[in-house]
């Protein structure tokens, strides 16, 4: 198990590197200039400015060789040159063009906002989705069954950011329930932290949890048909023990898949989310930065941050399946 | 062991109400409304087992023997099945009943070994806690309590190191220890009536033979009931008192094992014996299989189920077999029932049977 989770580890490590290398490559080779836009932006760019923004951005060195800086920052303090010289202590994640501040500190500073909506969001949509999903799975053919159906598909018919527009348009501008969406830190004020999330979870809760309903339905009613259902009801098992304890147990772990799957991207940013409700936080500073001009160090850690999440994730997951399911060893 | 080999000899010299039939169905329909009709999976069938004794139910798939012995259980979705008639267990009515007393009637007083263990056991629980399981729910014992149970109950039905192997997974037993695992946790608690829905089909033959001989020596020990379902005729050679004959969700013949098995009366029952394969008969002898497929349960035929596939019919005057049900009759003994209209069936089955299913018996009759 240790071994297996080591070998894991190694492989998420390579994955990463490969992927910071290749957003290096991309940022450097291609057709662009990046000190360009840099240049116009403050004010009139000569060909003095230019010169030296180019020699900042290091943009006169093989990308072989900027790739080697910015990998050692991550170990090790930087001195970084930008206009004025910063000194970047590691790990080191660079210097924002833009707001010529730590890339890490920024970084850190906004997680906590991404990470509660992820978390409280997914963890309604998952607990909503399964419990209505094996509900209908349950009552099959019923009026009630096809209801929860129809309102799950009319439901994931609207798109996400047209459900978090309206919740925000009438229960924050309009009716002032929720006026304040902006993040309050949790260990500051956890009321004030909890309101102000309230529409975010409820928009992702609603929304997500529809396909979880239906993704769960579908797993319940083949897991419901399985022999070892019909054992443990013969058996002389409560119907409610039958459904949870052996029917569910045997659902949950393609569900589990998904989720981990869907939080990973949830967590490496909430794009709409953040930007509806105006929440600073991962999904809305990434998209900032990459608005021309390119705030390259700030793309480099939130895609840096989205690798290591997704293979974090995927190698939870894999860990859940040998908890959940004694057949699967992991070596 | 020193107890009599007939468990009928114990139960009528020292227990009186063991002379009342311990499963009693009675005119059971079992039907399942579909979107392309309804399904007549068993009409009014009838039987009773007492302690002590074996049925045996045999017929191909589809012929309603599994889902006959299911509604035993109650294990039908009421929502999705039309149950009519009676099902007594040691006098409590089943269909219809209350979830409440299906529940303290299921691995109770009746208990079920399905046919492959591999799926009819949860994968992800062990051995031990899917036996304990089963305890708990009809006994209020701790957990340890159960578990001692279940290692109790592993050694009697023979596994090897049964403290050891009660916290094993089902994937990690061979199919016969896996079988043995069911037994084990079917009979957890003492269960009156044990019903096996093929309970060897899916075991290799060396095995299939010491499950036999496991259910035969438990059924002495605790002088349940047993229903063998099976499609096997040598299975119900070696195990069953009484034998029960299905075709197309009825009964077609019945009677004592050996009555049956040596004068069969239905055709087929008849095709049944001829599509057994001989070990002892030469490489170049062809079996014989029943021409045709089984009849549609959506529109069954209106006379005899089997008359379309039924090649004595013509023995039959007129169209008699395509029209007219034939009722389950008495044959050769008032205890030997029989569905069919052929006039001198064993005539028949010693001229035409015989040569074919044991063609040196036909020889030296």
């Amino acid at each position: 198990m240790l071994g297996y989770i080591v070998r894991r580890l190694v492989s998420a490590a390579l994955v990463v590197v490969l992927t910071s290398m290749f957003l290096f490559l991309l940022f450097f080779k291609g057709p662009s200039d990046p000190a360009r836009p840099l240049c116009d932006l403050n004010g009139k760019c000569t060909p003095e400015k230019l010169a030296i923004l180019t020699e900042d951005l290091g943009l006169n060195d093989s990308v072989v060789h900027q790739y080697g800086i910015w990998a050692k920052g991550l170990v090790s303090d930087r001195e970084i040159k930008f206009g004025a010289t910063f000194t970047c202590e590691a790990p080191c994640l660079g210097i924002s063009y833009r707001t010529r501040g730590e890339v890490r500190k920024e970084l850190v500073e906004k997680l906590p906002a991404t990470l509660s909506i992820a978390v409280g969001g997914a963890t309604i949509y998952l607990v909503t989705g399964v419990l209505l999903g094996t509900i209908a799975a349950r009552k099959r053919g019923t009026n009630m069954d096809r209801g929860l159906v129809a309102v799950s598909v009319f439901i994931s018919a609207i798109p996400y950011y047209v459900v978090a527009l309206l919740l925000w348009i009438f229960f924050s501008l309009q009716w002032k329930w929720f006026e304040d969406t902006s993040y309050h830190p949790l260990t500051e004020d956890p009321l004030a932290w909890a309101w102000a999330l309230v529409l975010p979870w409820f928009a992702i809760g609603l929304t997500s949890s529809t396909a979880y309903a239906r993704y769960s339905r579908g797993q319940m009613i083949e897991a419901l048909g399985e022999d070892f259902v019909r054992t443990a009801t013969a058996k002389g098992v409560s119907e409610r023990a039958v459904v949870i304890r052996h029917a569910l147990r045997a659902a949950i772990v393609p569900i589990i898949t998904i989720f981990g799957l869907d939080f990973a991207f949830l967590l490496s940013g909430t794009v709409f989310t953040e930007q509806i409700f105006q929440i600073d936080g991962i999904g809305r500073w990434a998209i900032q930065s990459l608005r021309s001009p390119v705030d390259f160090p700030v793309v480099a850690a939130t895609v840096l941050f989205a690798a290591i999440i997704v293979v974090v994730a995927n190698l939870i997951v894999d860990i859940l399946y040998s908890v959940i399911d004694p057949r699967v060893r992991l070596s | 062991m020193s107890i009599p080999t007939t468990s009928t000899g114990v139960s009528s010299s020292n227990d009186g109400d063991q002379q009342e039939p311990f499963l009693v169905v009675d005119g059971l329909t079992v039907r399942f409304p579909t979107h392309d009709g309804l399904v007549q999976a068993v009409t009014d069938l009838s039987y009773s087992v007492r302690r002590g004794e074996t049925l045996g139910i045999v017929g191909e798939s589809g012929s309603g023997k599994s889902v006959s012995s299911m509604a035993v259980l109650g294990l039908h979705n009421p929502r999705q099945t039309r149950l009519n008639g009676s099902i007594t267990v040691g006098g409590v009515e089943v269909v219809g009943a209350s979830q409440h007393t299906l529940r303290s009637i299921r691995g109770n007083d009746v208990a079920m070994i399905f046919q492959d263990p591999l799926t009819a056991l949860h994968p992800f629980y062990s051995i031990g806690s899917q036996i304990a399981e089963a305890y708990r729910v009809h006994h209020d014992v701790s957990k340890k309590q159960a578990r001692e149970r279940a290692i109790e109950m592993l050694a009697r039905v023979g596994i090897p190191q049964p403290s050891r192997r009660v916290d094993d997974y089902p994937h990690q037993f061979s199919g016969g220890m896996r079988q043995r695992a069911m037994i084990a946790m079917a009979l957890v608690n003492d269960p009156k009536l044990l019903i096996a829905d093929e309970p060897t089909t899916a075991l290799d033959v060396t095995v299939q033979a010491q499950i036999l001989d496991l259910l035969q020596d438990l059924q002495r020990e605790y002088n349940s009931a047993i229903v063998m379902i099976t499609h096997d005729l040598g299975v119900i050679a070696e195990i069953a008192d009484e034998v029960l004959v299905m075709y197309g969700g009825r009964a077609v013949e019945k009677g004592s094992t050996s009555e049956v098995l040596t004068h069969p009366e239905m055709p087929y029952t008849w095709g049944l014996l001829s599509s057994v394969p001989d070990v002892t008969a030469d490489t170049t002898t062809r079996l014989l299989p029943i021409p045709g497929t089984p009849p549609s349960l959506l529109s069954p035929p209106p006379g005899c189920a089997f008359e379309p596939r039924c090649i004595h019919a013509t023995a039959v005057p007129g169209d008699l077999c395509a029209t007219t049900l034939p009722l389950l009759a008495p044959g050769r003994s008032a205890h030997h029932l029989k569905r069919c209209h052929l006039p001198d069936p064993d005539a028949i089955y010693e001229q035409f049977v015989i040569p074919e299913v044991a063609p040196e018996a036909g020889e030296t009759r």
